[in-house]
């Protein structure tokens, strides 16, 4: 069941296009990364889900009504320029922002207290948000964007400027979100950073979406068949060994007591290889290695474009 | 709807809440009294004389210049110049020095007066004055006129202005008063415009400068949040109008406890005495030669009177808000557009050259009340707040009032309109400073 169906979105700002016909299907319950380089087009569309703007054209359904403003309440969004009021006291503008998103003054308060709580920071109430640290003021950005229970969680570049500590603290709190139903979108640039907590993603380059999907279908379709295979033994035995039935890629090389080699398959199965070399060597350890979201990304925008990876890499960089 | 009334009762409580607010509630009233009760302070108040040494080389002037309440002369006729200048200079005694040449009679001459402590404008002028007086009379002398009979030949009136209403009732009026009470309203509506509007501005670029703006805006839609901070600072606004009325009247009464008793008491012989006047013509000169000074100032004071508070009140309080919610909107275009105070300059000038016009064109409409640049200047939104206010002591047509209060609410409604426009688009965009041109396409933009 999806909760969130975008359907051939289009926004175009006076002289550049921000997104150019984009589908999504977001399902219900899952963690859903939109990736894709700064400027691509992402912040524009998560301000149309949450109806800071309009498309210009196309269709967004939200649990399967067309997009309207009583969703707004449904929804929690921690934007990338994110700030709170820096005179107000952290309780008085926790329990208005709350109010914003419909809850009465005293279901904020309770709830506020149980979040409070468990973050312990009750002793903040009365702090003026001028006074917080940088860490302390992600920590109540974070609650008064889920306080309401939102079905949707909408995260835009959530780990950027949070420190080790309180990025860690955030993952498992949305993953506790998650396991309890909700929704969660994650947006952006970085993709290394949260691909292991996704389990869709969409990749937008240059306000298109090239590449959507679960993420173990993604990787299985881009998968390359290398294995990292650490031994222990002669470095010339194992790749004679090795010839017939594997390509080298890496040649060993000596890490600590081990040697370590990058290997592809190419015609014949692991376990043909591994009985082809285990004659000659002691095998440690043998790990498939996964293509990385940065890396498919690259691979899908140089096979559309033409361009070389190395110059993808540089764009994206800016 | 119910998200409007949050916002607004955040940015009134947050606003009320500050101690500059209640430093400006206490300083205002004080500021308005003082308007009202310095004036009649200083022409009541014993002033300390100053001490002048003359000098007169003419030898005209000895025993012949009359002492005033603020200025005593002292004749030094064994003195020189040089000499007195020292004295002056090294003793305590004087304050100021008048020096008359010799051939003053001749006429084109210089008097000069030097002074450690300044005696003040007025004593200037009643220096000269006198002067002047004493020659004209030595001069009538000597072509043996009888000053006397110059000053017999010298008519004093005094003028009474009367207002006749449509319905054919004489108000009594007082021009000064007039001037006083409009051109203090028009200077309030001005300088709250200016303060209130900056204050929507500033807000709006504290929103930008925190980031909050885009938390809001995906709770609330944007115009809400713009409407909600206009109003919430309007009702500040107001507020502390409210407060500076009770204030002043308390002040006031107090004054008039105090000071302005003997004021009253003034008035009222005053009135007694111009009866008689009116109606005993005989001798009209010597009663109004006596009454001249006082006179003046208890006209003004029943002026002050006569004005129909009631009205003025209801109609500063509609043209505050109005021009206020004229200006405010594009004020909140202006912080929205912008990221930092330092970047409004080049967008502040539109909007304050005719606010700023306004009060210029009022100290013209003060002086003619009736002029079509009154007219004009009433009735056109931009202007009519300030320009109304310095009109309506002098009674204004109801029709003008209506024409001016329809379009000021239109103009307040187009001007939203666009604000509302921009504001959207701007809260939204960092780091660059937008041109005239972005801000025209802004207004295209579809939601």
């Amino acid at each position: 069941m999806s909760l969130l169906q975008v359907n051939n979105v289009s926004k175009r700002y006076a002289g550049h296009v921000a997104l150019d016909d984009v589908s999504l299907t977001i399902k219900e319950g899952e963690i859903f990364g939109l990736l894709g380089p700064n400027g691509a087009g992402k912040t524009s569309l998560i301000r149309i889900i949450n109806q800071i703007t309009g498309p210009d054209t196309g269709t967004v359904y939200f649990n399967g009504e067309l997009l309207n403003p009583k969703h707004i309440e449904q929804i929690g969004y921690l934007p990338e320029e994110r700030g709170l009021y820096k005179k107000m006291e952290v309780g008085e503008q926790a329990l208005y922002l709350a109010q914003l998103k419909g809850l009465s003054r005293s279901e904020a308060r309770a709830k506020l207290k149980y979040w409070f709580e468990k973050f312990e920071i009750q002793s903040w109430w009365n702090k003026k948000v001028e006074e917080l640290s940088k860490g302390m003021a992600q920590k109540v950005q974070f609650i008064v964007t889920v306080l309401h229970q939102p079905k949707l969680l909408i995260l835009d570049e959530p780990f950027s400027g949070f420190d080790p500590i309180n990025a860690n603290l955030l993952k498992n709190e949305i993953l506790e979100m998650r396991n309890k139903g909700t929704t969660v979108i994650f947006s952006t640039h970085n993709m290394g950073s949260v691909e292991e907590l996704c389990d869709s993603i969409a990749l937008i380059n240059k306000s298109k979406k090239i590449l959507d999907g679960p993420v173990n279908e993604i990787r299985d379709q881009y998968r390359e068949n290398l294995y990292e295979l650490v031994f222990k033994g002669n470095n010339l035995s194992f790749t004679n060994a090795l010839w017939s039935t594997a390509e080298l890629i890496d040649k060993p090389e000596l890490k600590g007591s081990y040697m370590c080699a990058k290997i592809k398959l190419t015609t014949h199965k692991l376990n043909d290889v591994l009985m082809s070399i285990i004659p000659f060597v002691e095998i440690v350890s043998i790990k498939e290695l996964l293509p990385g979201m940065n890396d498919i990304f690259i691979k899908v925008v140089s096979e559309k474009t033409g361009l070389r990876p190395e110059e993808i890499n540089a764009n994206m960089t800016e | 709807m119910d998200k409007i009334l949050l916002i607004i009762q955040r940015e009134y409580l947050t606003r009320v809440k500050k101690k500059s607010f209640l430093i400006m509630t206490i300083i205002g009233p004080i500021l308005m009294a003082a308007m009202f009760v310095v004036p009649v302070w200083l022409a009541t108040r014993e002033n300390d004389q100053s001490q002048i040494m003359v000098v007169d080389e003419s030898l005209m002037f000895i025993n012949n210049l009359p002492a005033s309440k603020s200025i005593r002369f002292t004749y030094q006729p064994d003195v020189t110049y040089e000499k007195a200048q020292l004295i002056l200079s090294q003793t305590k005694d004087y304050d100021a020095l008048l020096y008359i040449p010799k051939n003053i009679i001749e006429g084109g001459i210089t008097v000069k007066l030097s002074y450690k402590k300044n005696i003040g404008a007025l004593s200037e002028t009643y220096i000269k004055d006198k002067i002047e007086e004493a020659i004209f009379k030595w001069k009538l002398l000597k072509n043996n006129i009888d000053p006397a009979q110059i000053e017999q030949a010298k008519t004093g009136i005094s003028m009474l202005t009367e207002k006749i209403t449509e319905d054919g009732n004489k108000e009594e009026t007082n021009t000064d008063a007039n001037m006083a009470v409009g051109f203090g309203g028009a200077f309030i509506i001005y300088f709250l415009i200016f303060l209130y509007g900056a204050q929507v501005m500033r807000g709006i670029i504290e929103e930008k400068t925190n980031r909050i703006i885009e938390v809001m805006i995906s709770s609330v839609k944007p115009f809400q949040l713009m409407m909600g901070k206009i109003v919430g600072i309007a009702l500040v606004g107001i507020t502390q109008f409210i407060l500076w009325i009770a204030l002043t009247i308390g002040i006031n009464l107090i004054a008039q406890e105090t000071i302005l008793k003997g004021f009253n008491k003034k008035l009222d012989e005053y009135e007694l005495n111009k009866e008689q006047v009116l109606s005993k013509s005989a001798d009209v000169s010597a009663i109004s030669k006596a009454q001249k000074d006082p006179g003046e100032t208890i006209e003004f004071l029943k002026g002050l009177k006569a004005i129909d508070y009631k009205t003025l009140i209801l109609l500063f309080l509609f043209y505050f808000i109005g021009g206020y919610l004229l200006y405010s909107a594009m004020f909140a275009a202006i912080g929205a557009a912008v990221d930092s105070e330092a970047d409004t300059q080049q967008f502040m000038l539109p909007i304050t050259i005719p606010l700023i016009l306004s009060f210029v064109m009022a100290q013209t409409v003060m002086q003619n009340p009736e002029s079509p640049v009154a007219f004009w200047g009433s009735i056109i939104p931009f202007t009519s707040p300030v320009i109304m206010m310095v009109r309506l002591p002098y009674g204004v047509p109801v029709m003008d009032i209506i024409l001016s209060v329809v379009l000021l609410i239109a103009g307040f409604i187009f001007t939203t309109w666009i604000a509302a426009r921009i504001y959207r688009t701007g809260i939204l965009m960092y780091g660059k400073k937008p041109t005239w041109k972005e801000l025209g396409k802004w207004l295209f933009y579809k939601g």
